[in-house]
């Protein structure tokens, strides 16, 4: 069974198929069904505690659900040897989990140099990337607790993209942004998957960030997939939670 | 006679037994550093052998030091000299603070930290040498710490099964009922635990991470 609404020609990068995750006795995801289509942003949207990021670790393995299979690029992601899975994905984590013992520029570049890359090509690439999210390079050498929080989070979506890695998972990376900065980054974002049209598994509370970046919308509600639609079908959908999420952010049409 | 007048005139006998002190101290610390920072890394990663590695450690370090002396005795080779027997015993000691400190030292990294860098795929031994390994760097210098000084006294034991050190001075001062023979030995294996603690405590202190994210 697929809840798909894209022509199955195309080949999923990621599925979710009849995943199952339970811990400790509780239903974390149930049989969730989910394909992710190459060069898509698709927006995980639900609650707290509704199994978002339970969902994302799922993808990279750092998890690993009781049924079902998460394929990543047709393979089933237990097939995969981990590190290879982990250094195709790119992740952003919801708590940024920056090395507090690592300057900015080693924070970022660290994959980099772990895949042999010459100290000036890391250099350069860590300058291009902070720049990217909206960073100065004068701050590679400090460390994560010289920076604020906004500034934090900003580094660790750079060290997501470090490696140019062809699936991105992000987990709230824009949160502790101001609304300016936040809307800078999402259009940056948003014009940067559309040139490199990496596949995007975005988790979000904002529904406004939802409707910009998303091509489509995917909804969690305690563990369950109640929704997925193109932007707009959300927000003209008759579902009940759907609405109940769109009435919560209200004028959001005029935004 | 006064102390300082014992210890000058018997000042090359007591730096022997100085850096007899200070090589029982020594080699045990290696050894306990070679032992319990790779069981305290092994019970952070299996789970189920937390308990059984601390609670023996635990167990050692209730054996009253003459006990345990004993105890070595009859182990071959070990036995045959004292010097080895202290060593040994000196190093048993020393595990239990080095195996605790290791395990806190890592399980106390930030969750964030290790999903971050196991998300990004790194290795099971990268993870470990280069992000558990130095954010747990002052906690396990501060076993060390501890390890060091409680062993530093603890070698003036070794004296009662002939094995030298400073602890030498000490019995003989008690047999002599000699108070400057006493402290011929106490006062530098003081100084000696003083520096031990000084280095280290500034050693600590700068591995010590600034404030994490
Ligand atoms: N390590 C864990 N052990 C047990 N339960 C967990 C664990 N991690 C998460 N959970 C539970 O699983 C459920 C889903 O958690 P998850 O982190 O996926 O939620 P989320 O949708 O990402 O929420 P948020 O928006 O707050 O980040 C929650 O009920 C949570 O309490
Ligand atoms: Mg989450």
């Amino acid at each position: 069974m697929s809840t798909d609404i894209r022509p199955t020609t195309t080949n999923p990068v990621i599925e979710f198929r009849d995943v199952e995750y339970v811990s400790g006795g509780r239903e974390v995801l149930h049989h969730l069904n989910l394909a992710i289509y190459g060069g898509e942003i698709l927006v995980l949207l639900g609650r707290s505690g509704s199994g978002k990021t339970t969902a994302l670790k799922l993808v990279n393995r750092l998890l690993i659900g009781s049924g079902g299979e998460v394929r990543v690029e047709g393979r089933d992601a237990r097939a995969w040897d981990v590190i290879k899975l982990r250094r195709h994905i790119g992740y952003a984590i919801q708590e940024v989990g920056l090395f507090p013992h690592y300057t900015v520029e080693r924070n970022v570049g660290l994959l980099l140099s772990l895949e042999r890359w010459s100290k000036e090509k890391i250099s350069t690439r860590v300058d291009e990337l902070l720049r990217l999210v909206g960073l100065s390079p004068e701050i590679c050498s400090r460390y994560p607790h010289q920076l604020s929080g906004g500034q934090r989070q900003r580094v660790g979506v750079a060290r997501a993209l470090a490696a140019d890695p062809p699936i991105l998972l992000m987990d709230e990376p824009f949160g502790a942004l101001d609304p300016l900065t936040r809307s800078d980054l999402q259009r940056e974002f948003l014009s940067l998957q559309q040139k490199l049209g990496k596949t995007v598994l975005f988790v979000t509370h904002d529904l406004h960030e939802a409707l910009l970046l998303g091509s489509r919308i995917a909804l969690l509600e305690q563990g369950r997939l109640v929704s997925l639609s193109s932007p707009e079908q959300f927000l003209s959908s008759s579902d009940p939670l759907v609405k109940k999420y769109v009435e919560a952010f209200g004028s959001v049409e005029h935004m | 006679m006064n102390f300082w007048n014992f210890v000058v005139q018997n000042r090359l006998e007591i730096a022997d037994l100085t850096l007899e002190h200070l090589w029982m101290v020594s080699v045990s610390t290696l050894l306990a550093l070679a032992v319990g920072i790779p069981l305290g890394i092994l019970i952070s990663r299996r789970p189920a052998l937390r308990k059984p590695v601390i609670a023996a450690a635990n167990i050692i370090q209730t054996i009253p030091s003459l006990a345990l002396f004993g105890f070595l005795l009859p182990a071959p080779w070990i036995g045959a000299r004292a010097m080895r027997l202290a060593i040994l015993a000196l190093m048993l000691y020393a595990l239990l603070p080095l195996i605790r400190n290791t395990y806190a030292g890592i399980i106390g990294v930030d969750r964030g930290v290790i999903l971050a860098a196991r998300g990004m795929g790194l290795t099971e031994s990268q993870l470990l040498f280069k992000v558990q390994l130095p954010l747990a760097a002052s906690v396990i210098l501060a076993g060390v710490r501890v390890a060091i000084v409680i062993s530093i006294g603890l070698a003036t034991i070794a004296a009662a099964i002939g094995a030298g050190g400073l602890g030498e001075l000490i019995f003989r001062g008690l047999a002599m009922v000699n108070n400057s023979v006493i402290l011929a030995g106490a006062v530098p294996a003081a100084l000696m635990a003083l520096a031990a603690d000084t280095m280290l405590g500034w050693l600590e202190k700068r591995f010590t991470p600034q404030h994490a994210d």
